[in-house]
């Protein structure tokens, strides 16, 4: 999948990298990071002669981040995400990145200074659950693509081909601090298909959302849904137990799939090492018959490689801990689980595992499975030494991630727990970066990572307190306090005119 | 007028039996108390409450001897919040039928479905969102597959001892697009449908006698509907109409005003557009503020700023979740109004006073003062801020425990990696 060799380079490496560049120019203009080449690049000769063009290159990224000047935000409360919280502290935004972040930072020339006295600075916020796009607004059935409910094995699909990147919604939650998201699809099979990671831009195709280089995740879902849609149709899973024969089944099928693609690849380059020395001595070139492309079996065998990361929505602790068993059978890992309102009854199980709970504050009671989620999930994760993510799955939730993350703190406070701001600011940054494979390009405010920035009017876990302005990659993404710098989709044209009311959604 | 005193005397249930927990003599000292009521807001107040009512709130309030004091230094003391439209008690587990109550699919007996005889006040939801500081709500049916949807009621979090405050406390219906699907396949054939009810309940109100014996036309609804409808079309009970477009907003006042009925709106996600008409109507509204996505072409025009923008142009407005489980997030609806410009002490009017006056139990209920029921909220801090939480809950008088399922869960799983499997936790 990814090839950029930004991604196989440690963050720290790559950070040292651009230090130096910075100390070189000393500081007043640093040379822009490092970019890794892009995919669209003409290849080497050599590439094109070893390695068959990936035909999902056809999908790439093709994200530019908006221009911009350098930016230095100063005299606010910083949580970095990476570290304790710096009163009074500074960052610098230049190239696209963090370029330094602490006090007494001092601004290169040409830099925008932004004043940040009373204000907070923090990452920008990522969901990962959302299903912006291909659940818009408005909820019309002619715009709802987010569950392919024919088969409950469609790893085939993509959710990206179902994003409406005019979606409103996507605005909305850049209000709300949001930088990046994971868009996935529904739950109502066992295996939904591929999710992807967008960077909260406005666009015209979803392929100029695409987070550059994220790895692509596979959507699975335990429990109610998959049984009740396809037993409802009198069809396979109407039980647990079918759904989990379900997806052995299909890790089989892939596991097959995979060997005959090694296999292929393996007889290709031992065939292409004895054609060079055929040919070098005059004979014909023998054939071998290439296995037929399966687009689900392909997304499969991506997770048994590693290179496609397992997102998985299950809400109940046994069933979460069978998910567990049926990764180790095949070999895959399972990266976070989605919802988890049982993730607290496992706690010590899913620190161990490595895997994240990416949870709702306070959501529950809407089904058997959701019974028994508690407010304080998240606190008695965090006690555990889990990752804790705090989602939306919601277009409105999505535009308070802060205030989610602020409910769960509220609750750990009651319970006894000492939650301090900079804690639980990784419920909506880092964490989740780490459960969407980005975690050593976004997520903290660290030099050199992307310069993905919110500006908080005040403490972000209070509830009066409102994103100010919204940094993507450098670039002003969003100005509350300037409507020019408030994104509108196509849709909203022409409506109920909000803006020339004063005000905004 | 007088008909009006004697359909409330109808309404007034049984007074409560007075229990020993409520007997009990408690003075709230030292925080700062928020009374809502005339004494304005009191740094290092006291609030004694006695035989199940506020006795006294200021800050120099004379403590009898034998009360139980509870220290409030540093913290909030309000009324308990009121949520204008739950479903509390009509809802387990909303996916599994059997245990929701919200609704009738019967559309010969609509007006006259009250969810009183629905509701569980042993609910587990009751207790979960008590200790949040939500005290009292208005419970209401949802739209089933009529235009009326039936009666709401008010009732108290508790407990099951005489949970049921006001009963009928108003009729429920829907315009917008519920409307238009419910009435014939357009918005006018549903005001078409609701007019030929209103109608023929007056009608039937005049003819009683000629239709017992089946000498009236056939009316547009059940006996038992033209019956309940009476409180309605004289003007007494309140209608409350769930629609959100602005246009749906305006027919829906036009029809209030030539009916002469009593009109409250749910919704109004458009409501600002025509906020002024809305006021200039005196008509009030429910609202639940974080609504602002455009995700029906009914509320286009949704925005945070709905609350302040009625405010500003002085209409009457209170909070609905129109939730059970997370009834409570009407105080995290209340602080981002407030975000979005409505002053903070109009949030709060909006989860106490305002709706204890439109649900008729502004004598009892709303403010801290003395003579009315204690329902009395200790905070960590300003209760609109979502990391606040209750300390202390009183409910009439009753200061009711920080115990529901959900916190016996917590408690059960709280020590992590424990060697007592969890079944042998907390027993």
């Amino acid at each position: 999948m990814s090839n950029n060799p930004l991604k196989r380079l440690s963050f720290a490496a790559f950070a040292l990298l651009l230090l130096a560049g910075l100390l070189a120019s000393g500081c007043a203009t640093a040379p822009a990071p490092a970019e890794a080449p892009a995919k669209s690049e003409v290849p080497t000769p050599a590439d094109t002669a070893e390695q068959p063009k990936d035909p999902n290159d056809a999908y790439l990224s093709t994200y530019k981040p908006l221009p911009s000047s350098p930016v230095l935000i100063t005299n606010a409360t910083i949580l970095t995400a990476a570290g304790d919280r710096i009163e009074g502290g500074s960052i610098l935004l230049q190239d696209g990145r963090i370029a330094a972040v602490g006090r007494g930072v001092q601004a290169p020339a040409g830099a925008i200074t932004v004043d940040a006295t009373g204000k907070w600075v923090t990452p920008g916020l990522i969901d990962a659950h959302s299903h912006l796009g291909v659940y818009p607004s408005p909820g019309d059935d002619a715009n709802a693509d987010g569950n392919e409910m024919t088969n409950p094995v469609t790893a085939e699909v993509w959710a990206e081909h179902s994003v409406w990147p005019q979606d409103p919604q996507f605005p909305l939650s850049l209000a709300g601090g949001v930088t990046a998201m994971l868009i996935l699809p529904g739950s109502a099979n066992l295996i939904g298909g591929r999710s992807v990671t967008v960077k909260n831009l406005p666009a015209q195709h979803v392929n100029q959302m695409k987070f550059p280089d994220a790895p692509y995740g596979l959507k699975m879902a335990c429990g109610e849904n998959p049984k009740r849609v396809y037993g409802e149709k009198g069809r396979a899973p109407s039980t647990r137990m079918g759904n989990v024969a379900g997806y052995r089944r299909a890790w089989i099928d892939a596991g097959e799939y995979r060997r005959q693609w090694n296999e292929h690849r393996e007889r290709q380059s031992r065939k292409k090492e004895s054609q060079d020395q055929d040919q070098a001595q005059g004979a014909p070139a023998g054939g071998d018959r290439t296995p037929v492309r399966d687009l689900s079996k392909e997304t499969l065998a991506g997770v048994l490689d590693g290179e496609i990361l397992v997102q998985n929505h299950c809400y109940r602790a046994d069933e979460m801990l069978t998910m567990i068993d049926i990764a180790r059978e095949f070999g895959y890992k399972i990266t976070t689980f989605h919802h988890a309102v049982e993730a607290y009854k496992i706690a010590d199980v899913l620190a161990r595992e490595g895997i994240c709970s990416a949870i709702w504050a306070d959501s529950w009671g809407f089904k058997m499975e959701a019974l028994d989620g508690i407010v304080e999930n998240a606190a008695i994760l965090q006690k555990a030494g889990a990752c804790v993510v705090i989602h939306s799955d919601s277009a409105q939730v999505i535009q308070r991630l802060n205030q989610e993350a602020g409910k769960a703190m509220g609750a750990g406070l009651r319970m006894g727990l000492d939650l301090r701001a900079e804690d639980v600011i990784r419920w909506i940054t880092i964490n989740p970066a780490k459960s969407m494979g980005i975690d050593d390009q976004t997520g903290s405010l660290e030099v050199g990572k992307m310069a993905d920035v919110v500006v908080w009017s005040g403490d972000p876990f209070s509830v009066y307190s409102r994103a100010e302005k919204v940094y993507i990659d450098g670039g002003l993404a969003y100005d509350r306090n300037d409507p020019s710098k408030r994104p509108r989709t196509d849709f909203e044209l022409g409506l109920v005119e909000l803006e020339d009311a004063g005000g905004e959604r | 007028m007088r008909m009006m005193k004697a359909f409330l005397l109808l309404l007034a249930l049984p007074a409560a039996v007075m229990s020993a927990e409520r007997a009990e003599t408690v003075a709230i000292t030292g925080g700062r108390v928020v009374t809502l009521g005339p004494a304005g807001t009191i740094d290092g107040g006291t609030v004694l409450i006695q035989d199940g009512k506020v006795r006294a709130v200021g800050r120099d309030v004379a403590i009898p001897s034998g009360a139980r004091r509870i220290d409030a230094t540093g913290k909030v003391v309000t009324p308990g919040f009121m949520d204008s439209l739950a479903r509390l008690g009509l809802v387990e587990v909303a996916a599994v039928e059997e245990t929701v109550d919200t609704r009738t699919q019967n559309d010969q007996i609509t007006a006259a479905f009250n969810v009183a005889d629905a509701i569980n006040p042993r609910s587990i939801l009751i207790k979960t969102n008590r200790v949040e500081g939500l005290t009292r709500a208005v419970i209401a049916p949802a739209p089933g597959s009529s235009l009326i949807a039936g009666q709401g009621v008010v009732i108290h979090l508790g407990g099951p001892e005489d949970f049921l405050l006001r009963s009928p406390v108003a009729m429920y219906g829907v315009l917008g697009a519920n409307g238009r699907n419910f009435g014939g396949g357009s918005r006018a054939a549903a005001l078409l449908r609701l007019r030929e009810i209103l109608h023929d309940a007056r009608e039937y109100a005049k003819n009683r006698s000629a239709y017992e014996q089946g000498e009236t036309r056939d009316l547009a609804v059940s006996r038992l509907d033209l019956e309940a409808l009476q409180p309605v079309v004289r003007g007494e009970l309140p209608l409350v109409l769930a629609v959100n477009r602005a246009s749906d907003i305006q027919a829906a006042l036009r029809l209030a005003k030539e009916e002469k009925l009593k009109l409250i709106l749910a919704g109004a996600g458009e409501g600002w557009v025509v906020a002024d008409e809305i006021a200039a109507a005196k008509v009030p509204v429910l609202i639940t503020p974080l609504n602002n996505l455009p995700g029906s072409f009914d509320v286009l025009g949704a925005t945070l700023e709905n609350a302040a923008r009625l405010h500003k142009a002085g209409v009457t407005f209170a909070f609905m979740s129109v939730a059970a489980h997370e009834a409570y997030s009407i105080r995290q609806q209340a602080g981002n109004a407030v975000a979005y410009g409505l002053p903070w002490d109009a949030a709060m009017a909006a989860l106490t006073t305002v709706p204890a006056r439109l649900w008729g139990i502004g004598d009892r209920y709303g403010s801290l003062e003395p003579g009315k029921d204690a329902d009395v909220v200790v905070w960590t801090g300003d209760p609109l801020e979502v990391v606040s939480y209750p300390t202390e809950v009183f409910i009439r008088g009753t200061q009711v425990p920080i115990e529901s399922r959900q916190l016996e869960l917590r408690d059960r799983y709280k020590d992590v990696g424990s060697s007592v499997p969890p079944a042998y936790r907390n027993p």
